[in-house]
């Protein structure tokens, strides 16, 4: 009897004190910052080099002719973005970005879809189809080597700290949060990977392990898979906020999409 | 989508490379999906660089080649004339992509 209010007891202490929700707090030191090109086996590397080989180039031409190429009843996207004006190199670096009008966060699979729907009378492009992959594609391409840079004042804010609150909740039934790996233990071996800083920096991206071109989306839905937590919606609110932060976080890294990762 | 990249001019006898990358996904029939169903197989089965109708460069794929399969070889530039590569997948359906190579 004793024992059993004992272990009662102790049941209910434990209860009373939930393990906290949130991971300790962690950053990456300013000069510390890496891309995750860094932690990249050299042969990647090399494939990720050769704007031949790599395979992400597939997309790109495929975004490239989908720009220059009109559909029924629409103008092209480069009669408005060509030479003549509203040029988009090293836009995709400043994504996402709070949409003016309707106070919505933008990356730049959305910002493609909005300009579809709104100047050229299209239906939006499906997330993750080889059309929106390679329109993201081509248009992240005109920034490469542009230094990450995102606004995250005024309306950007609230979803800025959205995007930092869902990096250092802990969630699945690893309970951990996104910052436990890639500010706690990055560089470190994770089975027989480096763990990377968790930069959306070369996205979309190349994957291996995918053998696919892919959003940063997808790479989301993936690291919370391996967490054994829910993954999120592709293009929901939450992954854009998530977007929004860690590109804040990545500022000053140098766009390398279309980028080559493991 | 199908990349290629040869040479518009060469020499005569000159060895050029010739590079080629087709979009596929290469699924090897062995994997499942989320439900436990078997993915079937899905590949490229041939393919072939003909250079002025002769075929220089021929290449039969199996499950283990990886999606997006990239080639590079060489050819000696030895007359003017189209290089063309085709690839064929198990189905039979074929994709296929010319260069006209002047030699000089």
């Amino acid at each position: 009897m004793k024992w059993a209010l004992l272990i009662g007891a102790l049941c209910l202490a434990g209860c009373n004190k939930p393990e906290s929700t949130y991971a300790r707090n962690s950053d990456v030191k300013a000069g510390d910052i890496k891309s995750g090109y860094a932690f990249l086996q050299d042969d990647t590397k090399a494939l990720q080099d050769d704007d031949f080989a790599n395979p992400g180039f597939l997309w790109v031409d495929r975004g490239k002719r989908l720009f220059e190429t009109a559909e029924t009843g629409a103008s092209t996207c480069s009669t408005c973005h060509g030479a003549h004006g509203m040029p988009l190199k090293g836009v995709a670096a400043h994504y996402p970005k709070v949409d003016a009008k309707t106070g919505k966060l933008l990356n730049l699979e959305a910002a493609i879809n909005l300009c579809r729907e709104q100047h050229q009378g299209l239906e939006p492009l499906a997330y993750e189809s080889d059309d929106l992959l390679g329109m993201t594609a081509y248009v992240a391409s005109l920034s490469r080597g542009e230094p990450v840079s995102v606004d995250i004042t005024g309306p950007a804010a609230k979803y800025y700290e959205e995007g930092r609150d869902y990096f250092f909740r802990r969630k699945g039934q690893f309970n951990l949060a996104c910052s436990q790996c890639h500010n706690e233990h990055w560089g470190e071996k994770l089975r027989g990977d480096t763990i990377s800083q968790g930069h959306g920096n070369a996205f979309p991206a190349y994957r291996l392990e995918w053998q696919d071109f892919g959003s940063l989306h997808r790479r989301l839905r993936d690291c919370d898979t391996g967490i054994r937590a829910e993954p999120q919606d592709y293009g929901s609110e939450t992954y854009m906020a998530v977007e929004l932060y860690l590109a804040k976080r990545a500022e000053g890294l140098a766009m390398e999409s279309p980028g080559v990762r493991r | 989508m199908i990349r290629i990249s040869a040479p518009d001019t060469a020499e005569m006898g000159e060895i050029v490379e010739v590079k080629a990358m087709i979009q596929h996904p290469m699924e090897t029939g062995y994997r499942r999906d989320a439900k436990g169903d078997v993915i079937p197989r899905n590949i490229i089965k041939q393919f072939r660089c003909a250079y002025g109708g002769n075929t220089v460069f021929e290449a039969t794929f199996f499950p283990g080649i990886a999606a997006n399969p990239f080639l590079a070889f060489c050819l000696r530039a030895t007359r003017t004339g189209p290089i063309e590569f085709s690839w064929t997948d198990q189905h039979g359906e074929t994709w296929s992509e010319t260069r006209q190579l002047t030699v000089s």
